[in-house]
């Protein structure tokens, strides 16, 4: 099996490849033996070169997080035969990404509007829950192709709230 | 004793509560809002009743409802556990008037001790050194200057209802002073119903350090060793630890001694705590007495031995202490990390929601209060305490030890949490040292964090491939388990796509088909 990874902000690509004794993995081309069983869901064993790796798995409204140690990272898996278009070095990444509400709380801010250009961390809306409030930040640079909800709406937590293409 | 206690409060205080009831061979009624029904303490309890909606307001701080769910429960006894109405003496009162014995002390010593300026007036007459300041409230920003020109700069100013470190205000100089009593008083009206307020010379980095006081109900009164609490974040307690790195064997006789004081002239019974601060040159200042349990009530039981709700349900039921003062001996270090679900990286902006996976710390030394499980909703109407982790050594650096291995352990999922914060305490030179004070906190998270101890990113990489690898194992498969339908990154068709092998069983009849 073949994926892409992105593991915070690094990408890599992955082989998981069948044979007798168990999988045989291949990261950015170089060979890896990995024994893994998961020992309950979303609790993972790794033992690779006689060192044992528990990682712990979120699946959470904004994404999947893995933690190992005391370290969370954020993981995306892509099946790259699924992949619209072509991916050029140098590019920003590539696709639609939805900006999602992390908390169920009230809009009540827009910082940018549709067609904006807008940078990697930078704040698109403003979300308040809780007497605070919590900026929503472009993963990725871009322009916001479309604001979903208007100053005033109510949502909850995996709420789509805007695009950024 | 008691047949049945109700136990006033929820989370892991309610959790804690029970178990000493269950342990005494005495029934337990939980009470709980519309947001807590599959609470633990509710899971846990012999009994349960309905005490209102989410709103604390109208559920837990209900003194109605609450002794509603008293008469029909036939309870004779209630413990309100910390917070909520644990220091409110009309409730005390109330249960009083209702023939349902309140495990704490009486209304006349709780109005007496928990007002905070009439306490320091007690203490006053009874020759307890307090922290210089007035110990009756400030009618006037003018009448409050004046005082606070007497006794010098820099000066807190603080309200008389407040309590928790809530309703304190730092005033540097004259010209702040104004305003600073102002707003104190609107924000002490607005929090506690009171707009009293007072002052007090505010101590350069005390440290805060507070003696367990016990007393039975036929006048017997014992110390059972002091807690140091200085690691605060805005003036809420993080982390505590018994003994305090700081007192030595005769000033915890001098602290122990003065607290049964205080204690005594308030006329106290059950347990409670005096708060004490405690300058550079160990000079200690009475600050306020709490006539409740308190939250880090462990430490003092891991290093006295001692179970403190036990003893409280035996007070209130009218046994005598069973012990004296010179039968109490501390051992070993005991230390307790307050987890809540707040996020760290947001400036501990609550994180309430469902906690998604749960692996909890055991072993040597380890004692965990908690009042959470896998799959729960943490609600978002109330303070986000989770559970005390709590490690327990021979000495310091041993409890220091086992707390830090067993925070490697801890993992909570689908909310955030704090425990890395406590990663960074534990882990820190000043902290292992014992140098710390009411400041040591607010310093520490100013400074960088220094880079984590990072497993390569490409473990993680492989992780990633891995689960995906099995979610579709497990949906080709056809098993349906959780572990196929979580992948966010598949798009839909392809999520349909893979369920294409997924057996449907008709429940009626009993026929199985497969989808198209």
């Amino acid at each position: 099996m073949l994926y892409e990874v992105t593991i915070d902000d690094q990408t890599y690509r992955l082989e998981l490849v069948r044979y007798e004794e168990g999988w045989k993995c291949r990261l950015d081309g170089n060979e890896v033996e990995v024994n893994g069983v998961l020992a309950r869901q979303d609790v993972l064993s790794l033992l690779i070169d006689g060192n044992a790796y528990e990682i712990k798995r979120e699946r959470t409204p904004t994404g999947i997080y893995l933690s190992l140690g005391s370290r969370r990272y954020s993981a995306e898996v892509r099946d790259p035969r699924s992949l619209r278009g072509r991916r050029r070095r140098g590019d920003d990444d590539q696709g639609l990404k939805k900006l999602l509400a992390p908390m169920p709380g009230i809009v009540v801010r827009l910082l940018l509007h549709e067609n904006a250009q807008v940078e990697v961390g930078q704040g698109v809306l403003v979300v308040e829950a809780m007497k605070m409030q919590n900026e929503v930040q472009s993963p990725k640079k871009g322009v916001v192709q479309k604001i979903l909800v208007d100053v005033g709406a109510a949502v909850n937590a995996g709420d789509v709230l805007a695009i950024v293409e | 004793m008691f047949r049945k206690i109700l136990i006033a409060n929820r989370g892991e205080i309610a959790v804690r509560i029970l178990r000493a009831c269950r342990e005494l061979g005495i029934r337990s009624v939980a009470v709980y809002s519309e947001a807590d029904r599959a609470a633990m303490h509710v899971l846990s309890a012999d009994e349960a009743y309905p005490i209102g909606p989410a709103l604390a307001a109208e559920s837990y701080l209900n003194m109605a409802n609450i002794l509603h769910a008293a008469k029909l429960s036939g309870a004779d006894a209630i413990h309100p556990g910390y917070g909520f109405l644990s220091e409110n003496a009309k409730f005390a009162q109330a249960c009083a008037d209702a023939r349902v014995k309140f495990i704490g002390p009486s209304p006349a010593s709780m109005e007496r001790l928990g007002s905070k300026t009439r306490a320091r007036q007690q203490m006053e007459r009874a020759g307890i050194v307090v922290v210089p300041g007035s110990s009756r409230g400030l009618h006037s920003k003018e009448q409050a200057a004046e005082v606070a020109a007497k006794i010098g700069y820099p000066v807190m100013l603080k309200a008389a209802a407040g309590g928790g470190g809530k309703g304190m205000r730092l005033v540097e100089d004259a010209r702040q002073l104004g305003s600073a009593f102002e707003t104190a008083q609107s924000e002490a009206l607005r929090a506690f119903g009171d707009g009293e307020v007072y002052l007090e010379k505010a101590i350069l980095n005390p440290r805060h350090i507070e003696m367990q006081v016990l007393a039975d109900e036929h006048g017997n009164t014992v110390y059972l060793g002091e807690r140091e609490c200085s690691v605060q974040r805005r003036h809420q307690k993080v982390l505590e630890e018994a003994p305090s790195p700081r007192v030595d064997h005769d000033l915890r006789r001098r602290m122990g001694e003065a607290a049964v004081r205080v204690a005594q002239t308030g006329g106290y019974s059950n347990a409670g705590t005096v708060e004490f601060l405690v300058d550079q040159d160990r000079q200690f200042y009475f600050l306020e007495m709490n006539t409740r349990l308190q939250v880090e009530h462990p430490v003092t039981e891991l290093v006295t031995g001692l179970d403190l709700v036990h003893l409280q349900i035996r007070i209130a039921a009218q046994e005598k202490l069973p012990f004296g003062q010179h039968d109490i001996r501390l051992r070993g270090h005991a230390i307790e990390c307050r987890i809540y679900a707040e996020d760290p990286d947001n400036n501990y902006f609550p994180s309430p929601g469902k906690i998604s996976l749960l692996v909890e710390p055991s072993g040597p030394g380890i004692r965990h209060d908690s009042g959470i499980y896998e799959d729960w909703t943490v609600p978002s109407e109330y303070d986000p305490l989770l559970a005390k982790l709590i490690g327990y050594g021979s000495d310091r650096a041993q409890a220091v030890a086992r707390l830090e291995r067993a925070l490697g352990e801890y993992f909570v999922g689908g909310i955030k949490t704090n425990l890395s914060l406590f990663r960074r305490i534990l882990g820190d030179a000043d902290f292992r040292a014992g140098k710390i004070d009411t400041g040591y906190l607010g310093r520490l998270l100013e400074t960088a964090r220094s880079n984590p101890d990072s497993q390569p990113a490409a473990i993680a990489a492989i992780a990633a491939g891995w689960f995906a690898m099995l979610d579709s194992q497990a949906a080709a498969s056809g098993n349906g388990s959780r572990a196929s339908t979580g992948d966010a990154s598949l798009s839909g068709w392809k999520r349909a796509a893979r369920f294409e092998g997924v057996s449907r069983i008709d429940l009626g009849s009993g026929r199985s088909s497969h989808s198209s």
